[in-house]
């Protein structure tokens, strides 16, 4: 918000500063994948008493730039039987929709790409658009590993896509508003100020509503999980049966781009998560900047605060996945229409009735 | 001015020129010598066996068109949500009707079993078996 209005005085031009500021969650997610792969790699190593990367550098920490500059210079191949240009247009598409998410998700005070009010709804639909670009992709492989793989992940996210979005309704019931930026404005000030615990409804309300809203984060996290693909929910990239899912037929950029729209992927359900149910970019107390009186650190502390929830939410997703096995296709459908939809539901209208009383 | 959909529309535009130069880049500086086998589908090394257009478990659709009842209704469920605190107790019974008539077509797709997924149920032969045995028992009788 203020680093757009920042910009646009300084080059005079609204359109140049909001290409400048389009390019801010592209500068933080390139080092964050860089990051999350080698600590993926790292934590699974240790989960599973290995050592993992420790050659490129100490600790092995350089071994994610080494993979990027040997897919560089991999190989593109593309299968003579393959669509083409469905081919290549589906990693643009996956990579597109998953960074469409950081347009509406805010980073700090100071940032935000769009605070449109409907930044939620609009979160869930550049959802649907990578639907449709693996779809794409695994339709136009022609490959049977690839087709398959496709297929489950649609069906796996459009069916966990509701109980996503009726946690999300339960919430706006609360607070009244769909956009992201005005949830964690919200959620100020301190701790119990925090959706998770009630927001900031009065005090009979909050402790009556704090059970559920707990209910519903549980619910949001399972099902952002299943979102993006990850165990225990990654029937549709499966090594042991589908090869890679989807992208099997993939490699040098155009692999990486999936790969990195699976990271920023993580990184933008964790941030959805902590911004709906626990403050976003807020600090649980207070902040340094203000007790010391320099109003321009608060921004970098929000900031900071931000990156270190999505960042502890995208290490849970990989404990979860280095621990638990995966799931069957029936048990996943199971999950989800049979008790996080119900429960979902029965939720909403209990949240709804709570909201209600006027204590 | 710059709607903030505008804004949206620029980091469409950014995300795909992203990939887009990321993929020329690469194009700049990997080799490029296909060969037939390269450009095989792959299929764990094998000459791929027959079309890869399988015939896949028909729940797919199902689970399709139902998640297309409970989006539309999530659609409809969004302008309820925002202004039902300002209808009192009546709006919320209006929308909880909505909701209940919904979990009872619910209640009929888990009744009918549209719900579960199609498992391969294993039943032994065992009168083919029997009669089978018979059969040749009675071949050596005679």
């Amino acid at each position: 918000m203020i680093i757009y209005e920042y910009l646009s005085e300084l080059f005079g031009s609204p359109v140049l500063a909001s290409v400048i500021q389009s390019l801010f969650p592209l500068i933080f997610l390139i080092p964050f994948a860089l990051f999350a792969v080698w600590l993926e790699r790292k934590v699974s190593a240790f989960m599973q008493d290995r050592i993992g990367p420790n050659r490129v550098g100490k600790h092995g920490w350089l071994q994610t730039v080494a993979d990027i500059l040997k897919l560089i210079q991999k190989e593109d191949i593309t299968a003579a039987n393959a669509d083409k240009p469905l081919f290549n247009i589906a990693p643009v598409l996956v990579f597109a929709g998953s960074y469409l998410a950081f347009a509406a998700i805010p980073f700090s005070s100071a940032y935000i790409g769009s605070s449109i009010d409907l930044g939620l709804l609009f979160i869930v639909a550049a959802s649907g658009f990578v639907v449709a670009g693996i779809l794409m992709g695994g339709w136009a492989s022609n490959n049977k590993y690839s087709l398959l793989g496709a297929v489950r992940s649609a069906a796996q996210v459009v069916s966990y896509e509701i109980p996503t979005v009726l946690v999300i309704l339960s919430v706006v019931m609360l607070t009244g508003s769909l956009s992201l930026y005005e949830l964690s404005e919200m959620q100020t000030s301190s701790i119990h100020n925090w959706i998770l615990f009630g927001g900031n409804a009065p005090l009979l309300q909050k402790i009556l509503l704090i059970p559920f809203m707990f209910i519903g984060f549980i619910i949001l996290y399972i099902s952002s999980l299943a979102e993006v693909n990850r165990t225990p929910f990654d029937i549709p990239e499966a090594e042991s049966e589908l090869v890679a899912g989807f992208h099997t037929e993939y490699s040098g950029m155009k692999f990486a781009m999936f790969f990195l729209a699976e990271y920023a992927n993580m990184f933008a359900v964790s941030a959805i998560v902590s911004a709906i149910f626990l403050g976003g970019y807020q600090s649980p107390f207070g902040y340094l900047g203000n007790t010391l009186g320099l109003t321009w650190l608060v921004p970098i502390e929000q900031f900071l605060w931000f990156s270190a929830k999505g960042l502890f939410f995208v290490f849970v997703q990989m404990w979860l996945r280095w621990t638990l096995p995966r799931l069957r296709v029936d048990q996943l459908m199971a999950l989800c229409w049979k008790y996080l939809i119900p429960i979902a539901f029965v939720n909403l209208l209990i949240i709804g009735l709570i909201v209600l009383i006027k204590i | 001015m710059l709607t903030e959909f505008g804004k949206i529309f620029i980091f469409l535009l950014t995300a795909i020129i992203f990939v887009i130069v990321g993929i020329l880049t690469a194009k700049l500086v990997r080799p490029a010598r296909p060969s037939k086998e390269k450009l095989l589908t792959y299929e764990c090394g094998e000459d791929a066996v027959g079309s890869p257009w399988v015939k896949f478990n028909i729940r797919f659709y199902v689970v399709a068109l139902i998640f297309l009842i409970f989006d539309v209704e999530v659609v409809m469920l969004i302008p309820w949500v925002m202004v039902y605190k300002e209808l009192g107790l009546a709006g919320y019974i209006i929308g909880g009707i909505f909701l209940v008539l919904l979990g009872i077509g619910m209640a009929y797709e888990w009744k009918k079993g549209d719900l579960e997924w199609a498992r391969p149920t294993i039943t032994p032969p065992k009168a083919f078996e029997k009669s089978e045995v018979n059969a040749d028992n009675s071949a050596l009788k005679s």
